[in-house]
């Protein structure tokens, strides 16, 4: 290549470069943090409820990455996130003890609820026990999705199978499905091949393509879901925003922000209940 | 973006959500098929234009990552820009940026093949000639490109098609923030996992109208060039 | 145009052999192409005629023996210039593939609108300017690649069967404006398979067969009486196997 077009290719390059850089830099330096959180969450529309009330009271931008739980999490140990907002205790709990956030905090609870076609061929309608549910499908061999994708719902889902005394991995077969994909997919998949699925309530709420599901068990205590926030430690990633990340998790436990989640409905129905005070949540 | 209209009325109503994501998608794609074409095209004469050894084995890798898998683009993507990776200081993931720049990665072999392909047609039609005119190397391959235009400007179109309609790499690499990394496509992942199919599907046809109109214009200028040169 | 002794000639081959994937094209020619009347090219086809071309334009170096232009044995192709025998226009009008001849010889951007209208003069192109060239037909194709040469100015023009595919008119054509391009100076170097064509322009002949001169020398008495049987031959109408 002659001189000529090196010279013009290398001026292309820098310019690119320039112009990449630039924006980055402007990126950076606006007002607003990164929060890890899950599709569910997401899904449910808590946080394009809360999200402007938080950027009227403080001015900062919040930008939130749904993905899984385990990945959210790992997201926060990349340091690709300033505040990590999932539902999964032991997994949060694990990663303050891998020091990768100083302290976690409790936020609000909300429920399971297991979903199931209109026709109900295992017959587990109405029940209060959910072991007794899960026993049901498993030996009717149900149609069932899981979301095999080691989000909250799919560890909640887990624990359930655990507590019941079933070992899933030994007793699964192809009535069980694990698709490895987000609370919509999953319920996409159940409504149209009338399987039986765990899904959180304020995502099946919102949810737009039911078809013949249908609530059929609720209410269990065992079917709560914990949410927890926690700040990634910016010691061990410089990059945090720590101020703003705080900020943010300050307003969610605070009366202000407990009192936006209690306001946030769906058809009327109430979809988080706030309970950052209780210190063994 | 309200969940329970349909794509059309949001269109008619202006909705500035959809306004917006419909901006992100082209200023994206755009941005990344430019850049792909200021790498691809001169990449494509070199490879054309120049003999050396393993060229033809460089032709046969060049043409297979045509069809690299966009996921797994998104996925290096992402692990170089992440905050532990190499480019982490940057802080590039999850903005538009990182998307551009997985797009381009993307985009890039296509017209670089492409190009190449129709540069080489070209220069065995063109290389009697242009050596009988004593043409020098850098006006050869000015000569090529400008004659190889409209052909070229193909290849731009399939490189900008592949990056407006892909969403396995833009999704990894941007995280489909809303107001800030949504595009059309991953708007439309998005609306199909929470069940709004309806919605989902509309903005499907928008997005494909919106291709066919680019192509259209394209075309229109393709054919008003030619009545004016050759 | 051009007036003056071209320093290119004259082109002298000195026992020049081409070799192609051990296939002799050309073999052993030794020829002396001077200043003057043009020098015709004849012998059937596969003699060879289009390769010598090349290797007196200098595109093609030879495997064997020497070739020097004015006793120099590289010159630069400023002043040469050479014709296709299937030309290749450039996808552009006809003015375009014009002006880019022009570009590519340095002749200034003011120059050009004035002596691409003079080319189309000469070749009578003249009112096609912005035609397409691909869409011309093959005789314009042919007279619009004989500009392009000529745009060049040069001092020695080659060129490989510029007839070959044309009907008569178009034929008279463009041996009319060979004849006048010679006239003006230029040195044309042209190969034929049309004997006729042969007579008509000749200064000198050159009979090539198989890569191998048979006979050279001016065309009256190459014509009047051949010294090799195979010129005889050839210049009867038998075919030269």
């Amino acid at each position: 290549m002659s001189t000529l077009t090196r010279t013009r290719s290398t001026f292309i390059a820098s310019l690119a470069t320039g112009l990449l850089f630039t924006a980055a830099s402007g990126v950076a330096q606006d007002k607003s943090i990164v929060v890890a959180s899950t599709t569910s969450t997401q899904d449910s529309g808590l946080f394009d409820y809360l999200l402007p009330l938080f950027k009227q009271r403080t001015g900062i931008t919040v930008r939130v990455i749904a993905q899984g739980t385990g990945q959210a999490l790992d997201t926060g140990r990349r340091g690709d996130a300033d505040v990590v907002f999932v539902h999964a205790k032991s997994e949060e709990l694990k990663f303050v003890a891998e020091g990768e956030s100083v302290k976690r905090y409790p936020v609000m609870y909300n429920d399971f609820v297991l979903i199931g076609p209109r026709s109900d061929p295992a017959g587990i309608k109405g029940m209060k026990d959910v072991s007794k549910a899960l026993h049901k499908l498993r030996d009717k061999r149900a149609s069932f999705i899981s979301r095999g994708d080691r989000s909250g719902t799919h560890i909640a889902e887990l624990d359930l199978w655990t507590e019941s005394g079933i070992d899933i991995n030994k007793d699964k077969g192809l009535w069980y499905k694990s698709i490895g994909q987000g609370m919509g997919a999953a319920l996409n998949t159940a409504a149209a091949s009338d399987a039986y699925v765990l899904s959180d309530r304020a995502t099946w709420i919102r949810f737009r393509n039911k078809g013949d599901l249908q609530i059929l068990v609720e209410g269990d205590k065992r079917m709560f879901n914990q949410y927890g926030v926690m700040l990634v430690n910016p010691t061990k990633h410089p990059s945090v925003k720590k101020e703003l990340g705080q900020r943010f998790i300050d307003y969610l436990v605070s009366p202000e922000g407990q009192n936006a989640i209690t306001n946030y409905k769906i058809d009327g129905q109430q979809l988080f209940y706030p309970n950052a005070n209780d210190a063994g949540a | 973006m309200p969940e329970n209209v349909s794509a059309v009325h949001l269109v008619l109503t202006g909705d500035p959500a959809l306004f917006s994501i419909v901006r992100l998608s082209l200023i994206v794609s755009l941005g990344a098929a430019l850049f792909a074409a200021l790498i691809g095209l001169p990449l494509g004469a070199l490879i054309a234009l120049t003999r050396f050894y393993g060229r033809e084995a460089v032709i046969v890798v060049l043409n297979a990552l045509m069809g690299l898998p966009p996921v797994v683009v998104g996925l290096v993507v992402f692990l170089a820009l992440s905050r532990s990776g190499p480019l982490g200081s940057f802080g590039l993931l999850f903005t538009p940026q990182a998307m551009v720049i997985a797009q381009t990665v993307l985009v890039t072999p296509i017209i670089a093949a492409l190009s190449r392909q129709t540069i080489e047609d070209l220069w065995v039609e063109y290389r009697d000639e242009l050596a009988a005119m004593d043409v020098g190397p850098l006006r050869r391959i000015r000569t090529l490109l400008w004659d190889a235009r409209f052909s070229l400007v193909t290849a731009l179109l399939a490189g900008f098609g592949r990056a407006v309609a892909e969403v396995g790499s833009i999704i990894i690499v941007g995280g489909n923030i809303e107001g800030f990394t949504r595009t059309m496509t991953t708007a439309i992942a998005l609306e199909t996992s929470k069940g709004n199919l309806q919605l989902a599907l509309g903005l499907g046809i928008v997005l494909i109208s919106i291709v066919v109109l680019i192509s259209a214009l394209v075309w229109g200028a393709r054919r008003a060039g030619e009545r004016f040169a050759g | 145009m051009n007036l003056g002794a071209s320093a290119d000639l004259p082109i002298e081959f000195a026992e020049v052999g081409i070799l192609v994937g051990g296939v002799t094209i050309l073999d052993r020619i030794s020829i002396h192409i001077s200043q003057g009347a043009p020098t015709i090219l004849i012998g059937p086809n596969g003699s060879g005629k289009t390769t010598f071309l090349r290797v007196a334009m200098g595109l093609l170096s030879p495997s064997r023996g020497r070739v020097t232009w004015g006793g120099r044995e590289t010159s630069p192709l400023t002043r040469r210039a050479i014709v296709f025998q299937r030309p290749v226009t450039l996808r552009r009008s006809v003015s375009g593939n014009l002006g880019y001849a022009l570009a590519t010889a340095g002749v200034r951007r003011s120059e050009r609108g004035r002596r691409i209208a003079e080319l189309l003069s000469l070749v009578g192109l003249k009112g096609l300017e912005s035609r397409p060239a691909r869409r011309l037909s093959g005789g314009e194709q042919q007279r619009l690649a004989l500009a392009r040469a000529l745009a060049r100015d040069p001092a020695v023009l080659f060129l490989d069967e510029p007839t070959a595919s044309l009907d008569p008119a178009a034929t008279k054509a463009i041996e009319g404006i060979v004849r006048a391009i010679s006239e003006r100076g230029v040195k044309v170097v042209m190969a034929t398979h049309d004997l006729g064509e042969a007579r008509r322009l000749a200064g000198d002949i050159v009979l090539l067969h198989r890569g191998v001169v048979i006979e050279s020398g001016p065309a009256d008495a190459f014509f009047a009486g051949p010294a090799t049987d195979e010129a005889k031959r050839f210049i009867s109408g038998d075919l030269l196997i």
